[in-house]
């Protein structure tokens, strides 16, 4: 690498084609990932607006904004907009797109039209959800239990039910591409142990991807058609079983949380190693603990259904496996914590999104084990301690990571850096209103407050109104968050190739913003992951 | 003001058994918190980059770390499994000398009898001191049982029965939730668990009830018409669906006798004797503007008679309304 | 991209991003197995919700099966391994550069292909005139009336608890899915049959006939799962 980048270089994926057709029609992964950005967040922000306005209802006890129905749509469309369309694509499609390839050395994915096919999958499933809530709504909650979904539902689950199907192929065509590409596209000398920990994680995820996905998506199709035909799969009233239904939805959605956090963790060790300037403690139990994570995590699914009238039996074997998940897990937490030990730590902007990451997420993971207690989950299921556990896991957990993720990467996607201090305090917000947001929510399940409630006893409202000023404050870090990526893209000033001093070929190697065709010269890796000894990482300043 | 509560009632004693391990998963939980994060912001400042701190050569991976760190946090949750697990057999297993109450969930209320055929809506009549085991199904959609002072709960699944028994050792009202989420009124398929002392909730169970012509309405214990009318209405309209309450699936039209009411057809009708007779056989002739068409008939359900008992003390409302 | 494609002009088959043709071939290996690892789990749902209901009401299972004509669903069989084998030709004379071949034998697989949604839609089609067709075309009388027809002496199937619909949907569900892989198929086929009349394969070149082939298979081995579970059991 001889051309030391300290200016935009000349030709680079961003300015490669100016055309709309230029965009529309790339196989560029890089490209595809930031279609990817472009269209999560817009979702994200649908999602968001819908949470803004529920929980401004649900500030009082009494009903004040809302209509029950138009509550119970908001709930819904908040669940599958959150899920399908930002935390399951969110770190494999942008994050994942862009870097598996330039990590292992790859020019690009193993099958780059098919990527491109993804992401018009993941959009027109998109535009089929989008329709259900235009045309008037689903109020079927995320998890389309029946047989209120299949009979009872007065509302748009064929297309909804339709939209989470089509974008479920998004994520298994993703999920091959990804397996493919680590399988047989590395550079010489890219070993397995010497892989980026980010790469491990989209290594189990995908796994995860290609063998969980086809079981809901075949799952809500029995739904649609159920629904649109009157088969009878799920119908009590033919003789069908709706706890199966919940059995083969959490066979692949309880995995799905995995889906979403285990990215997060390829993140979070990526960050951590950078601004602590630090090999990854024990590197090779963070890597198989995601694989570990991965294997175990398709047999716990029954945890969410302690009280659904599964056997006692089956109960007592889903409770100690999701016991048994705790357990990797926890090693990570732990491996996270010894990189800092005598590290050299820099607290910049995605390092206290990941700092921030390690304490929700441990609070989301310590939670998670008082749900897979058999007699606490009973009284707990269904509870806003639910709903505090998983936002817990999905936004302490998966959302920080993502935006320490963004943040991390942001110099390479653009090749310009955001203003570190607004960053900063962006984070900070952000942090604390999450906090504000749902630790109350712990209280008021604990207390016995059933979640998706419209009106509710005057006993919890405290809580409530702590969880939307919360999140009102919460909103207001991500505005802040939000502003100061987007103002950076008007910066003149180039960032330079590698602006954090990061190991890793997407810094060492590929310019910022990268080549269309990632790198210029044939690359060869000789040194493990993670050797801040190698003084070649501080080269060019 | 009342003081903020931050705990759940507690009415029997298996709540006070299971409120001990959740204090225990609190223990651990914050334990853990507090020592890692104490730890994150300890090394983030000893070793932050200005600082003059003492870093050896990066340090090299230990086993001891990982297999402390698999180890203790083993023991720990195979602790949390096996206290979870017996008490939730416990939970599930219910004395045989349990009162057999049968609940019926339905979009959205909570259908009781009790062994004696006695029938209530969203009320829960039990004495206190005796098991009562409550046998569960769903006419429509799945319903979830839930008593937070009791820290029980069982989904309640149509086309099976489910089971769930308790014992309260404390007489007073509880809450009784629907925790499943089953559709539009859902936060509103609330009810109330009574415990009552043995002696009276004999005296309540066998309180003089006429029955209904052997249908599943319950009748009224006076001979005088309107307080007749008055207990049919509450037990039958008022509790789940002419609550008064906002976006309930019903109005409240027991003052309303007399007036012209707006119908869904843009129509207006007058609330009279044959309107209200005529709405409790035909819900559907005449539907109320706002409302769904959600009523069922009352037809060989309530005697004519009866009928007659409910108009009487919607009459009477009018007039003290009126007054 | 002009100057990686002055590059490979030795290896016209190579696609830019990969380094050898040998990593182009197993990357795309990989991927179709992947691919059926998928396919396989989504099958695997319908299987598992079909193997809970059969033990649920072992009864309904045999009289649902006992209505369906064995022979019908026998000539399928066989009509749908004869496609097999007949792929398997295809793939060999694609091997061997012989372009005509490989037509042909695609033609006699689209052809059986074709056969077997004929007898399909007999089978389809008597259903629908028995009313035998949950939620669309049900009517419990003449169903079960069909049904009684067919079930072994002394038994009365208006005795029968649930369930019966439940045969009848998995089977129409199921047979439906297989039916849409083969539509799938068939369009595959005939943008193979293009490319290959264009002359796009040689004997050094020829992954789509190959991975076809392999597709083709497992949707004849679904089916081939699929018949002894919804019509002998």
């Amino acid at each position: 690498m001889n051309d030391k980048a300290e200016h935009t270089p000349e030709l680079n994926y961003l300015n490669a084609g100016h055309t709309v057709k230029s965009w529309l029609l790339t196989v560029d992964h890089k490209r595809i990932g930031i279609l990817y950005l472009i269209a999560m967040t817009c979702f994200f922000l649908i999602g968001a607006c819908a949470a803004a306005l529920f929980r401004i209802e649900l500030a009082t006890a009494a009903p004040d904004l809302l209509a029950n129905d138009t509550y119970n749509r908001l709930f819904t469309m908040h669940g599958i907009i959150m899920v399908f369309f930002f935390l399951i694509p969110a770190v494999p499609g942008v994050l994942g797109n862009f870097l598996v390839p330039l990590m292992i050395g790859a020019k690009d994915v193993a099958f780059p039209r098919l990527n491109l096919a993804s992401w018009y999958i993941y959009m027109l499933g998109g535009m089929f959800t989008l329709a259900a809530v235009i045309l008037g709504g689903i109020d079927t909650g995320w998890t389309f239990y029946t047989p209120y979904s299949s009979v009872y539902a007065d509302s748009n689950v064929i297309l909804a039910g339709s939209g989470v199907f089509i974008t479920g192929f998004s994520s298994i065509l993703t999920g091959l591409n990804f397996i493919v590409t680590i399988h047989k596209m590395r550079a010489p000398g890219m070993r397995w142990m010497r892989l980026p920990l980010f790469i491990w994680a989209q290594y189990a995820t995908s796994i995860i991807n290609v063998l969980g996905t086809p079981v809901i998506a075949i799952t809500l199709l029995l739904v649609v058609f159920e629904r649109g035909f009157g088969f009878g799969i799920f119908d009590p009233q033919k003789g069908g079983d709706p706890v199966l239904y919940q059995h083969l939805f959490w066979f692949y959605s309880h995995p799905a949380v995995y889906i979403m956090i285990l990215p997060g963790f390829g993140v979070v060790s990526e960050v951590i190693a950078c601004f602590s300037r630090k090999r990854i403690y024990g590197y090779e139990f963070v890597a198989f603990s995601s694989l570990a994570i991965a294997a175990i995590g398709f047999f716990v699914w029954g945890h969410h259904m302690f009280t659904s009238s599964q056997s006692v039996y089956a109960a007592l074997i889903f409770s100690v496996l999701s016991f048994l998940v705790g357990i990797p897990t926890a090693i990570k937490i732990f491996n996270w914590t010894a990189t800092l030990y005598k590290g050299s730590i820099e607290l910049s902007a995605p390092m206290i999104y990941t700092l921030g990451f390690i304490g929700l997420f441990m609070v989301g993971g310590l939670t998670g084990l008082f749900l897979a207690t058999m007699a606490v989950n009973v009284h707990l299921h269904d509870t806003y301690f639910v709903v505090a556990h998983f936002h817990y896991v999905m936004v302490g957990g998966m959302m920080f990571a993502w935006l320490a993720g963004l943040h991390f990467w942001w110099p390479k996607l653009f090749g310009k850096m955001y203003n570190s201090f607004w960053a900063k305090v962006g984070a900070v917000i952000i942090f604390f209103g999450f906090n504000f947001t749902f630790f109350p929510q712990f209280i008021a399940g604990y207390m016995g407050m059933p979640r998706r409630y419209h009106v509710y006893d005057t006993v919890y409202q405290p809580f409530q109104m702590l969880s939307t000023a919360g999140a009102f404050f919460m909103g207001s870090g991500l505005i802040i968050c939000f502003v100061t990526l987007v103002a950076s893209l008007f910066s003149k000033k180039h960032c330079g190739r590698n602006p954090w001093k990061a190991t890793g070929l997407e810094w060492m190697k590929a310019a910022s913003p990268p080549d269309p065709h990632n790198f210029t010269s044939p690359v060869v890796v000789d040194v493990e992951a993670y050797d801040y000894t190698d003084e070649r990482v501080y080269e060019d300043a | 003001m009342k003081a903020l509560q931050t705990t759940p009632d507690a009415a029997s004693s298996y709540a006070n058994q299971l409120d001990v391990l959740y204090w225990f998963l609190i223990g651990v939980s914050v334990f853990f918190t507090v020592a890692i994060c104490a730890l994150i912001i300890f090394f983030a400042v000893r070793y932050r980059r200005q600082s003059d701190a003492d870093r050896p050569e990066a340090t090299r991976d230990g086993k001891l770390l990982e297999i402390v760190g698999s180890v203790i946090p083993f023991i720990l949750v195979m602790i949390m499994f096996f206290w979870g697990a017996k008490l939730f057999f416990d939970a599930r297993m219910p004395p045989s000398d349990s009162i057999e109450v049968l609940v019926t969930g339905k979009q959205w209320m909570w259908k009781i009898q009790h062994p004696n055929g006695k029938r209530e809506i969203n009320d829960l009549h039990v004495p206190k001191g005796v098991p009562v085991k409550l046998t569960m199904t769903s006419e429509d959609v799945i319903h979830s049982f839930y008593l937070p002072s009791f820290r029980k709960k069982m989904d309640v699944v149509p086309g099976k029965y489910t089971q769930m028994w308790f014992l309260p050792e404390k007489t007073g009202e509880f809450r009784i939730f629907c925790a499943e989420y089953c559709g539009t009124e859902h936060s509103l398929m609330i009810g109330k668990l009574i415990v009552m002392e043995p002696h009276e909730y004999e005296e309540w169970l066998n309180r003089r009830w006429v029955d209904g012509g052997g249908a599943e309405m319950a009748a009224a214990s006076t001979d005088d018409p309107v307080a007749a009318g008055k207990q049919i209405w509450e037990v039958n309209c008022a509790a789940a669906c002419h609550t008064g309450r906002p976006g309930s699936i019903a109005p409240n039209i027991v003052h309303k006798f007399g007036t012209m009411r707006d119908l869904e057809d843009g129509s207006q009708i007058l609330m009279d004797e044959n309107y209200v007779r005529n709405s409790m056989q035909n819900p559907n002739d005449d539907l109320a503007k706002g409302y769904p068409a959600a009523m069922s008939s009352f037809k060989g359900v309530l005697k004519p008679a009866q009928m007659n008992q409910v108009i009487a003390y919607l009459k009477s409302q009018s007039e003290v309304a009126a007054e | 991209m002009s100057h990686v494609s002055t590059e490979i002009t030795d290896k016209p088959y190579q696609q830019h991003h990969f380094d050898s043709m040998e990593q182009q071939t197993q990357s795309t290996l990989l991927g179709i197995w992947l691919f059926m690892a998928q396919e396989i789990l989504f099958f695997g749902g319908m299987f598992a919700t079909y193997t809970i209901y059969r033990l649920l009401y072992p009864q309904a299972w045999a009289l649902g099966a006992g209505t369906q004509n064995v022979w019908l669903g026998m000539t399928n069989t066989i009509v749908l391994i004869g496609s097999s084998v007949s792929i398997v030709f295809a793939v060999h004379a694609a091997r061997h550069n012989q372009r005509g071949q490989v037509m042909k034998w695609f033609a006699v697989t689209l052809l059986l292909g074709t056969v077997f949604f004929g007898i399909k839609s007999i089978e389809y089609g008597g259903k629908w005139n028995h009313h035998m067709v949950p939620g669309l075309r049900w009517d419990d009388g003449h169903a079960l009336h069909t049904i009684q027809e067919h079930a072994p002496e002394g038994m009365n199937v208006t005795e029968l608890p649930k369930g019966i619909q439940l045969y009848y949907s998995l089977y129409f569900v199921m047979t439906g899915m297989h039916a849409l892989h083969m539509v799938v198929g068939f369009g595959l086929a005939i943008w193979i049959m293009i490319k290959n009349a264009r002359g796009c394969f040689n004997s050094e070149y020829y992954p789509h006939v190959e991975y076809f082939g392999l597709y083709w298979h497992f949707v004849d081995i679904v089916w081939i799962f699929l018949f002894p579970l919804l019509y002998l059991v």
